[in-house]
């Protein structure tokens, strides 16, 4: 099941190995795969990979680039190739929100967005709320106790940072709304319901 | 998942020359919540992705034009919530607003929505040879069907078909605009769905190798409208049942009513019986529950969803009274 974090820096996948009649086979079907396209005639969309590819991205503000395959998720780009750690690898199938980031001002789950699709792309993770200026959403829940375990955390700091961007008049019960696509498994909800009410009276 | 290659055509045309006549080999990628799950679940394997977030100008607008508003298929299911062009529809833009939560909405689009694979847990299980799959039988028909459809008369697959927005859309008269080698066509919603029974079909009528491009639903004098879903949480969540009702207000009585159900069937499911109950009558609490009566009526349900039935009758019964304006008394 956790396959993609290995598959992502190798060429064929574990399973086309274990399928196909062996590491040869798997070789030349890659090697296929990777020219066949290329004698397509249709330069206005051209084939990428399936070996890795250019990403470039801007990351919390800094331009960066790697090489990952096709398949490799916003996720795993960031975590595996690009050391931004912040966003963390939990359900892995876009229902529990700890891998939220903004991309272009909205907030998405980067376990479900492939790194090819976030090429171009203005990319915000919790690193983006911490630095010598602490962000008064991370404060407000360092305040109030807000978190247990903390491997949600960053997730859920990023989907108040990008509804209080979105409205810095937003109420609880908005902010609330907000983060109905983030779990808690430790359930701290109330402290973090006693943040979200002390980052409302300050206004964002 | 499996390794790919990757299109991003900037234009339909670009991407149709890259689809297959056949199903399997490439995928339509828009906002990737559902692609991307099967992939890692290996149910489906691609050797070639397409994506279509590349394609820009009406395919992700909303445009109000003359007598109807069209929504490209890459408007993103957020934007069909907030939309001020939708405000007269707020079946669909309450259905948009209640599908999973932000960051989904953020990413999936209105063809996806309308175009995604079911959600049976047979299905979505590599390791089960269910019909949709190439096997011989059903696993939900005598397995574990809680979410199954109650509507099931003559279908093999017992799926549900997934999609939120079809039934209010259907409910509205909306058109699918869908492009492929031979042109454009364009297709009554309900027309863009089937039951599925084997590998080589998909819950939609499209070809492989056509994409949808547009919704387009009729603006002039627009419907009293609602949906109504009953789910197990509040958010982030499947509705268990759903319903869209529309009609035209004539005096006091309810006109041309339109009545669809979703998640009870392999399809989106138009419910003539419960029109015909609302049809020329003031929609009240007693004929909004006759409504309901009536589109439960023929209910064949599997071992673990009886409980559907139950449910059909509310959401009809209340996404009339909404439509119809009343104060949702069920709220408090």
């Amino acid at each position: 099941m956790n396959d993609s974090t290995g598959e992502a820096r190798s060429g064929p996948s574990r399973r086309g190995f274990l399928t196909g009649t062996g590491a040869a086979a798997a070789a030349a079907a890659g090697l296929r795969g990777e020219l066949a396209p290329a004698a397509q005639p249709n330069p206005a969309a051209p084939a990428h990979g399936p070996g890795p590819v250019l990403v470039e991205l801007t990351v919390n503000g800094n331009k960066l680039s790697t090489t990952v395959e096709p398949r490799v998720t916003l996720l795993d780009a960031l975590r595996n190739h690009l050391d931004v750690t912040g966003c963390k690898r939990v359900c892995d199938r876009g229902t529990c929100g700890a891998c939220t980031v903004i991309v272009d001002g909205r907030t998405v789950y980067s376990c479900t967005m492939l790194a090819v699709e976030a090429r171009g792309a203005d990319v915000k993770t919790a690193e983006a709320l911490g630095g010598d200026r602490l962000d008064p959403v991370p404060a407000a829940f360092a305040d109030c106790d807000a978190q247990q375990c903390g491997f949600c955390t960053p997730g859920f700091v990023v989907s108040i940072r990008a509804a209080l961007d979105k409205n810095p008049k937003a109420t609880p019960e908005q902010v609330e709304a907000a983060l109905t696509g983030n779990i808690c498994r430790c359930g701290t909800y109330e402290q973090m319901r006693h943040a979200i009410v002390q980052l409302c009276r300050k206004g964002g | 998942m499996k390794n790919f290659t990757y299109h991003r055509p900037a234009t339909v045309a670009a991407a149709l020359p890259l689809l297959d006549a056949e199903w399997g080999k490439t995928e339509l990628l828009a906002g990737g919540t559902d692609l991307l799950d099967r992939q890692k679940e290996y149910v489906s394997q691609p050797d070639k992705v397409v994506s279509l977030t590349g394609i820009g100008g009406a395919f992700k607008q909303i445009a109000a034009a003359g007598d109807a508003v069209t929504i490209g298929a890459g408007v993103k299911l957020a934007d069909i919530a907030e939309s001020k062009e939708l405000a007269a529809f707020p079946a669909l833009t309450g259905a948009a607003g209640e599908i999973a939560g932000p960051q989904i909405r953020n990413m999936g689009t209105l063809g996806g929505s309308l175009c995604q694979r079911n959600r049976c847990w047979y299905f979505r299980d590599e390791h089960v040879p269910c019909l949709l799959k190439g096997g011989k039988k059903c696993f939900a028909l005598d397995g574990e069907n809680e979410y199954h459809a109650v509507f099931t008369q003559g279908h093999p697959c017992v799926i549900v078909h997934p999609s939120t927005l079809a039934p209010p859309l259907i409910a509205l008269g909306a058109t699918a605009e869908v492009v492929g080698p031979k042109g454009t066509r364009t297709v009554p919603l309900e027309k863009l769905f089937q039951a599925p029974a084997k590998e080589t079909q998909r819950e939609h009528t499209l070809a492989p190798n056509e994409v949808l491009v547009a919704v387009k639903i009729p603006a002039k004098e627009p419907p009293r409208n609602a949906s109504y879903e009953v789910k197990q949480r509040e958010t982030s969540e499947w509705p268990l049942v759903q319903a869209a009702v529309a009609f035209r207000p004539f005096v006091k009585v309810a006109r041309d009513v339109r009545v669809v159900l979703g998640h009870v069937a392999p399809t989106p499911l138009v419910s003539e019986a419960a029109a015909k109950a609302l049809e020329g009558k003031e929609v009240t609490d007693a004929t909004a529950t006759a409504a309901g009566e009536a589109a439960a009526a023929g209910a064949k349900p599997l071992s673990g969803n009886g409980y559907k039935v139950a449910l059909v009758k509310t959401v009809v019964k209340r996404a009339a009274l909404l439509a119809a304006g009343a104060r949702p008394y069920w709220e408090g």
